[in-house]
């Protein structure tokens, strides 16, 4: 199988059969990472860099695990606190990098298009590791094997995606890749946090969440994202949660079997309630975590492969 | 007294909205005679071979980087770069670095540009003190001065009560204000227009409505105070009936448009190009189908290049950290051909845009291919096709949204009072 990209940059430049081989690999590394001994070496002697223009623990820990267990020689750079304060640009930034000779380059930023402006500039492949308010891969790609291992499918479900979409690039990805596997995708919130235009991507809109979750396969809850409110576009925590939090109540209008999802960090009692995120018979949230470092070992393990075949 | 005919020309009148063979003549500086049929004697004959000769474009809204950025542009590539471009006025904004906000400030941009730049300069001052809106500037002095137009730029003043004082006192010196019709708080930190494609991006976006918001603003302000008011540039299809009512209602109201525009849409930011990025941003292509009609019918007065130049380092950053702007002194012309050639405008309507109206809102004589008129000209050749290579122009920033396109339309040569400023080589 040929992995026709240099980049992991975002989903809208993926094909179903490459959402499909990053899927099918990673299966094998959710297998290798419930072993007791879970080092391959597919990476050996390749260089990780982790770039972080924004605060992570999840999503960068997850990139160490995956590349660490691959045998890459991983290097995490905190850039929020370093060069850019003096200035540097990310043009700069890139050539800097250059002269290290990473292979693989993990890279979130919180620009929007900072990632695809990066990687038009180094030598090595990029991972997005989310972009702004654009695009976070791994993210849609690591919720797809979630889906898949629990309902056997990743097609004709019924999916809806609640909360914060404007401000959230987890939305986006999620609402490209499960549109590009032709399942019909709900957005569920108040117009604020949902705009019109998102039906334009082929979802539909409900500002009723009652109406919205009934006979849905998969409930995906966003986080509701403070930082990147600019303005009041909720009236307070507690009529969001009245109105969009999910819980047992609001859940039961779903299919008996329905999934929940959320992809962390939570705010418990905001978008979702505490005992329905740990009811380990609905809530897939920690699966979602498992699957997240497979699924970034599988995008390494093929990008690296392209990175062979250059050499 | 020496006399010059250009000869075997295609006359482009958009006084009389005439396109047709001839041959003008010129005699110190001055259109004395023009006609069809056999030309006058003449101590010079310029053979035109048929090409078009237009009255030289009059834009308004041009930066040049003097003083602050001249690493940016100069009046002499601001000037070599108008030439060839074929533009002969250029009117420059005041958004630099100072501000032009005192007369003082405005002599020496005024010294700069008659020692530098072969092409006439008008310049423009702000209309508040550091175009912060709180202070009007010395309108008096500044018009004393040489100012043909007081602006803020893309700075809106925000103050409703102060806009309205300078709009009075304007208007009793008899000034021209332009202003960028924006509701300011709607569009603060927008890099796009919203709709699919600023969702697809995530890019903060305004909604078109910001536009109507602020020119519904300025045209109630233009009720109370009856100032002289040009919109520096309409893009959306919404403005549209709010300017139609106010011109109908007999405001001293025009409205201007940029040729990015005219010739773009939100979907060439593609992949976050930032030369891309223009302020208002790229509009969707209803809208610009709309302003291109209201250009055709005159409901839009003037077509500007809001010439903009930037330097590498400000472009090549995170699109919503970028600069905005674009240079477009050389491609003003052959993109509005663009429009010309996909049988949209005709030639007199696009002189009309761009010589004669704004010509008209500045009181000047040029624009016309009339007598006694000044004989500011542009000879070029509209079907020549070229890729523009955007390391080729003259401007000292390089930042155009058209290089590597396609373009058709060149400049032979241009004239500034009858004299040669450019010839295409």
């Amino acid at each position: 199988m040929r992995f026709a990209h240099r980049h992991l940059l975002g989903i809208e430049h993926l094909s179903q059969s490459d959402i499909t081989a990053i899927l099918d690999l990673a299966e094998k590394y959710v297998d290798l990472n419930r072993q007791s001994a879970k080092h391959s070496d597919v990476l050996s002697g390749l260089t990780q860099i982790n770039m972080f223009f924004e605060n992570s623990t999840r999503t960068q820990a997850s990139f160490e695990l995956a590349g660490k267990r691959l045998g890459a020689d991983v290097m995490n750079m905190a850039m929020q606190a370093s060069s850019i304060k003096k200035g540097e640009t990310l043009i700069d930034t890139a050539m800097t990098l250059n002269a290290m000779h990473p292979d693989l380059l993990v890279v979130r930023h919180p620009h929007s298009g900072a990632v695809d402006l990066l990687a038009q500039k180094v030598n090595c492949a990029v991972l997005n590791a989310g972009d702004g308010r654009h695009e976070h891969p791994t993210q849609a790609l690591l919720d797809a094997l979630t889906i898949r291992r629990a309902k056997g499918r990743l097609h004709r479900l019924n999916i809806a995606i609640c909360g914060d979409v404007a401000h959230s690039r987890v939305a986006r990805s999620n609402l490209i890749l499960l549109g590009k596997m032709e399942n019909r995708i709900r957005l569920i919130g108040p117009p604020t946090l949902v705009p019109g235009q998102f039906a334009e991507f082929g979802a539909e809109i409900y500002d009723d969440m009652n109406e919205g979750l009934k006979d849905v396969d998969v409930v995906m809850m966003l986080r509701l994202q403070k930082e990147r409110m600019d303005g009041g576009f909720i009236p307070s925590e507690r009529e969001y949660y009245h109105r969009y939090g999910l819980n047992a109540e609001k859940l039961a209008l779903a299919k008996p079997d329905a999934i929940v999802m959320h992809p962390g960090p939570m705010n418990r009692g905001v978008e979702i309630d505490g005992t329905l995120a740990d009811d380990i018979n609905r809530s897939v949230i920690q699966e979602q975590v498992e699957m997240g470092v497979a699924v970034r070992m599988a995008a390494m393990e093929l990008l690296a492969r392209n990175l062979t075949e250059v050499a | 007294m020496s006399t010059l005919v250009f000869t075997n020309a295609r006359l482009i009148d958009p006084e009389t909205g005439t396109d047709s063979p001839g041959w003008l003549q010129v005699v110190d500086g001055r259109i004395t005679a023009l006609g069809e049929g056999e030309a006058p004697a003449s101590d010079t004959q310029i053979d035109c071979g048929g090409h078009c000769l237009a009255p030289g474009i009059v834009d308004i809204g041009v930066k040049v980087c003097e003083p602050g950025e001249r690493h940016k542009e100069s009046y002499k590539s601001a000037g070599l770069a108008a030439a060839a471009g074929g533009v002969t006025t250029i009117v420059t904004r005041p958004d630099t670095l100072p501000a032009v906000d005192t007369p003082e400030t405005l002599e020496f941009a005024t010294r700069r540009a008659q020692a530098d730049a072969p092409v006439n300069v008008l310049p423009m001052a702000a209309l508040t003190k550091g175009r912060d809106g709180r202070e009007m500037t010395e309108i008096g002095f500044l018009q004393d001065a040489g100012a043909v137009a007081f602006t803020d730029c893309d700075h809106v003043v925000v103050n409703t009560k102060v806009f309205s004082r300078a709009l009075t006192y304007a208007k009793s010196c008899g000034a021209l204000v332009i202003a960028h019709p924006q509701e300011p708080v709607l569009s603060a930190g927008a890099a796009a227009t919203s709709g699919k494609f600023a969702a697809l991006r995530g890019l903060p976006a305004v909604s078109p409505m910001a536009e109507r918001m602020g020119l519904d603003r300025d045209i109630a302000l233009l009720e109370m105070t009856g100032a002289a008011y040009h919109a520096d540039q309409i893009t959306t299809a919404r403005a549209l009936p709010a300017l139609e009512r106010a011109k109908r209602n007999g405001l001293d109201i025009t409205a201007g448009t940029s040729i990015h525009h005219l010739t773009l849409n939100e979907l060439d930011v593609a992949d976050y190009r930032t030369f891309f990025k223009v302020k208002p941003p790229l509009r969707s292509e209803d809208d610009r189908q709309a302003v291109i009609e209201a250009v055709r019918t005159g409901l839009i007065d003037t077509i500007s290049s809001m010439h903009t130049p930037q330097d590498e380092e400000s472009k090549r950053l995170p699109f919503e950290e970028a600069a905005s702007g674009a240079v477009a002194l050389e491609t003003l012309l052959p993109a509005a051909l663009r429009l010309y050639h996909a049988g949209q405008l005709d030639l007199p309507t696009l002189f009309r845009a761009m010589a004669l109206n704004p010509a008209k809102r500045l009181g000047l004589q040029s624009g016309r291919l009339a007598t006694g008129a000044p004989a500011d000209l542009v000879l070029f050749d509209p079907d020549v096709p070229f890729v523009l290579d955007r390391f080729a122009l003259k401007s000292k920033s390089q930042n155009t949204p058209f290089d590597g396109q396609r373009m058709q339309g060149k400049v032979t040569a241009t004239y500034v009072a009858g004299q040669e400023v450019y010839r295409r080589g």
